[in-house]
């Protein structure tokens, strides 16, 4: 390569650099969210009475039900960006992880498959008991080993060096900490749901029951935010000073607490729509605070040495052609996806499919 | 089982049944859009209930091929992760964008399912060719990066190092053409044949005999172009395979010894012990002459390639013979409906046509899973061909044996149940969607 055409791509490099960071961030950051939002309808039906359970069920098949493919598409997206841009984290975490990712993927297919034959199936017999279980039991364990994957990718206990199966494979990710993280996720994700299914109500009585969901998921994901702390403690995970240590950190906590007092006053004067914001928001800055203090740092190993995003990049061109890709594709998947989440979003819309 | 070898099955068996999967989720769009446009333009109930039912399949269809695509994108890394490290920068373009692909696909999926008299009638038709266009270009893209394994292209590997890498001449490599085209061709004849063939059956059962007649119109029509083109596609992949993967050609082939005049093997029990051919029937030249229209030029046997590097000749060379085998009868078939439709023969409708083509339903899916085989497998030892061994880019993590076991059970419990699905909707179909009560359902 010729030395001036040489460092007009190191320049062009540099930001596409970031353009490539921004687009995995925001991917995984949208997983966490609308896949979340979607596991949560499966958590919430599982805590519905018996006799609510078909109610539940048909209003979050309508929430939910137009953009399902799409919530999931940001995993897709999420792990090309990985393997395309950032092949050596993918290599590590796909060695190492292969059991929690195993899992999950495990949670994605019977999930994925129960949900559509569940409303596919011409005959809705016994059949359908099958498909509700498997839905509501899948919609805890994906979230469950989604959070375990990415507790276990910050906790530094992955050990490159290990000499046996156990030390390699398991005890990466099986630790307090990445079990309490992922009960977290799901509390988390519940709450979402339950949030978001309040202002898909289409009377006083859902309405109140889903409030009552939210308040519980609410509660719980207080609890387990708490026992993540406990946990991290145990296994000797610096979570504390990862949050607190630093100024955004704290003021995203604090944004997400205050908040909370907001989203219940909403919901009382039903804003129903500020109420799925300010959810979001809080999901977003636990996310943030984390993710702030550990960036630019991705995965860390049990031997102290931290793989980062930013000197773990692919090749130049690749990185070029990558982002180049991603700002195109969402030129065209944005605006599409806009009109699909706002074409659906009058409740009053709803007919049989 | 080794490690290595439950590794390789998995993959297998993983995209093999995505593939099925996908097929159809690139075709029957297609056929829906068909059906749909002659409902709207016609207002013909039958066509709108075609378009219903199709979809629902679709439905079903499309989760299961997303899901398990899921599952392939996570097990490229979960089974190879030393593959992926190299050939993720390299190979990685057309996988970017097919994610973008798939994402305008479910966005397009949401609109049309979920959209049915909520939008304009033209818009909601329009997502639903949307759904098959992006469909099929996500399922050419996936296929460039498989013919970039075939043919590695746009880097450099020097001492073990992969350089001056250009992601876009690695998308473009010099396989991508051939290899889409004949997949592409190969998904609407298979997708049309099995269709096709289902109607045909209920028609032969006297299961509402308009629905099931209009709905096996659109499906063969799509099959039987598909078949047609489909030996001239392949003529035009054999001879790309020959030029570039001589050793994939001679396992196909079973062509132990390199030769002029080498003859086309049709059957035949290949034995690597001896290096001969059993039972065979041998048309002499005729090889050399496909390849290069010359019957003096010479084709590289297996003995040119050295013993480490040959793939298995046995399994590439029968997969081999049962595509083609079943590409020159569904040649043959389409051929003979064309000519009865031209013609406007009587038998267009008889009963040992449709029963002809109820046989024929699962032909195009075994020779699109045979042509895989002879893809893969004719590829081996090589995963990157030339340039990185399979065995060297296999997972470290023991244990994949058990893994393998439980995705088997995963798919052929899936299998069963999509099965079980489809033979309720269509069982359903006259219920659901017979003339006079689907009128009465409508109110
Ligand atoms: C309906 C399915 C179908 C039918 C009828 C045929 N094929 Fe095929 N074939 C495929 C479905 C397929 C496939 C599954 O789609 C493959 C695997 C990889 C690919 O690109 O296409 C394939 C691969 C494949 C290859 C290997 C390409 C490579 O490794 O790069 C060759 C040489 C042929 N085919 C040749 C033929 C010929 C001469 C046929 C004559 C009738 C034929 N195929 C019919
Ligand atoms: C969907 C149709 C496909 C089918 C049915 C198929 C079938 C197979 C089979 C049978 C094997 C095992 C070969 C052996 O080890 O002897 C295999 C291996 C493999 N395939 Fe494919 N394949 C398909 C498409 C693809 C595509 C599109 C890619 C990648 C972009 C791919 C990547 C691989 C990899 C990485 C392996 C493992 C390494 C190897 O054995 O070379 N395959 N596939
Ligand atoms: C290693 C190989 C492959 C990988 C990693 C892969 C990955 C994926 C993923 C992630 C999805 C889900 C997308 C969604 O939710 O819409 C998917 C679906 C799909 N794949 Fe694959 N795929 C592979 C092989 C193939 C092949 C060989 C074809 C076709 C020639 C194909 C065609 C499709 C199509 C058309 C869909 C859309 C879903 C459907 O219509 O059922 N894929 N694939």
């Amino acid at each position: 390569m010729m030395c001036s055409r040489g460092l007009l791509q190191t320049d062009k490099f540099f930001y596409m650099q970031y353009v490539v960071v921004i687009f995995l961030c925001l991917s995984i950051v949208l997983y966490f969210l609308l896949g979340g939002a979607d596991f949560g309808a499966g958590i919430i039906e599982m805590f519905t009475s018996k006799k609510n359970r078909s109610k539940t069920r048909r209003i979050s098949y309508h929430a939910i039900g137009p953009i399902w493919e799409a919530n999931h598409m940001w995993l897709v997206i999420a792990i090309v960006i990985l393997f395309v841009g950032f092949p050596s984290i993918y290599a590590t975490m796909s060695t190492y992880l292969h059991i929690p990712l195993l899992c999950m993927l495990l949670g994605i297919i019977a999930r994925g498959t129960a949900f559509v034959f569940r409303s596919y199936d011409a005959v809705k017999d016994e059949m359908q008991w099958w498909y509700n279980r498997i839905f509501r039991y899948s919609s805890f364990i994906t979230p469950f080993f989604l959070g375990i994957i990415a507790a276990s990718v910050i906790s530094g206990k992955i050990d490159d060096n290990a000499g046996n199966f156990l030390d390699a494979y398991v005890f990466s990710w099986l630790n307090w900490f990445s079990v309490a993280v992922g009960c977290f996720t799901v509390t988390l994700s519940g709450y979402l749901a339950a949030i978001y299914l309040i202002g898909e109500a289409n009377d006083e009585d859902g309405r109140n029951r889903f409030i009552n969901k939210a308040t519980w998921m609410n509660i719980a994901a207080v609890f387990f935010g708490a026992v993540v702390f406990l946990a991290a403690w145990a296994n000797g995970v610096p979570l504390p000073k990862w949050v607190f240590g630093h100024v955004p950190g704290v003021l995203a906590v604090t944004a997400a607490f205050a908040s909370l007092s907001l989203l219940w006053w909403c919901v009382k004067k039903g804003h129903d729509g500020i109420i799925r914001v300010l959810a979001g928001f809080q999901v977003v800055m636990i996310l943030f605070c984390v993710g702030y203090s550990r960036f630019p740092y991705f995965i860390a190993l049990k031997s102290g040495h931290d793989i980062s995003l930013l000197q773990n990049f692919a090749d130049a061109g690749t990185i070029q052609t990558l982002g180049w890709a991603l700002l195109l594709g969402s030129l065209i998947i944005l605006p599409a996806l806009g009109y699909l989440l706002y074409s659906f979003q009058k409740k009053t819309n709803v007919i049989e499919v | 089982m080794d490690n290595f070898l439950a590794a390789r099955s998995q993959m297998g068996l993983s995209l093999a049944f995505h593939i099925v999967f996908s097929c159809i989720g690139m075709v029957m769009p297609f056929f829906m859009a068909v059906a749909h446009y002659k409902w709207l333009k016609t207002n013909r109930e039958v066509y709108r209930n075609v378009t219903k039912a199709w979809s629902k399949g679709v439905a079903i269809f499309f989760a299961t091929g997303a899901v398990s695509g899921t599952v392939l994108s996570f097990e490229l890394g979960l089974l190879w992760p030393k593959f992926m490290q190299h050939a993720g920068p390299i190979f990685g373009m057309p996988f970017s964008l097919e994610g973008v692909a798939f994402f305008v696909e479910a966005i397009a999926l949401g609109f049309f399912l979920y959209g049915w008299d909520k939008f304009n009638k033209w818009f909601h038709w329009f997502t639903g060719v949307i759904i098959g266009v992006s469909g099929l270009v996500s399922g050419i893209l996936v296929v460039s990066a498989n013919a970039w394994m075939n043919s590695p292209a746009g880097f450099d590997y020097v001492n073990g190092q992969y350089t001056n890498i250009d992601p876009i001449k690695a998308m473009f490599n010099s396989a991508w053409f051939s290899q889409a085209l004949h997949m592409s061709i190969a998904a609407f004849a298979a997708t049309g044949f099995a269709v096709a063939g289902v109607h045909a059956l209920m028609i032969l059962k006297k299961r509402n005999i308009r629905f099931h007649t209009e709905a096996f119109k659109i499906a063969v029509l799509f099959g039987i172009i598909a078949a047609i083109l489909q030996p001239f596609s392949g003529d035009i992949s054999a001879k790309f395979v020959a030029k570039s993967q001589p050793a994939k050609l001679a396992a196909m082939e079973a062509l132990y010894k390199t030769q002029t005049h080498a003859p086309l093997l049709i059957g035949g029990m290949p034995d690597d012990k001896t290096q001969t051919v059993r039972y065979g029937l041998e048309l002499p030249g005729m090889l050399s002459f496909m390849i290069y229209e010359d019957a003096d030029k010479e084709v590289k046997g297996l003995d040119a390639i050295q013993p480490q590097y040959q793939p298995p000749v046995a399994v590439t060379h029968y997969a081999f013979q049962v595509m083609v085998g079943l590409g020159v009868i569904m040649f043959l078939m389409a051929v003979m409906y064309l000519v009865a439709l031209i013609k406007k023969r009587s038998w267009l409708s008889t009963h040992w046509l449709l029963k002809l083509f109820v046989a024929a339903i699962p032909a195009g899916f075994i020779a699109v899973e045979a042509g895989w085989v002879v893809t893969e497998v004719g590829r081996q030892p090589w995963i990157i061909n030339g340039v990185l061994l399979t065995k060297d880019s296999v997972t470290p993590m023991p244990g994949i044996a058990y893994t393998f076991y439980l995705f088997t059970a995963i798919y052929i419990s899936l299998s069963i149940v999509v099965i079980f699905l489809l033979y309720r909707q269509i069982k359903m179909v006259p219920a659901l969607y017979d003339v006079q009560q689907g009128l009465a359902a409508d109110r």
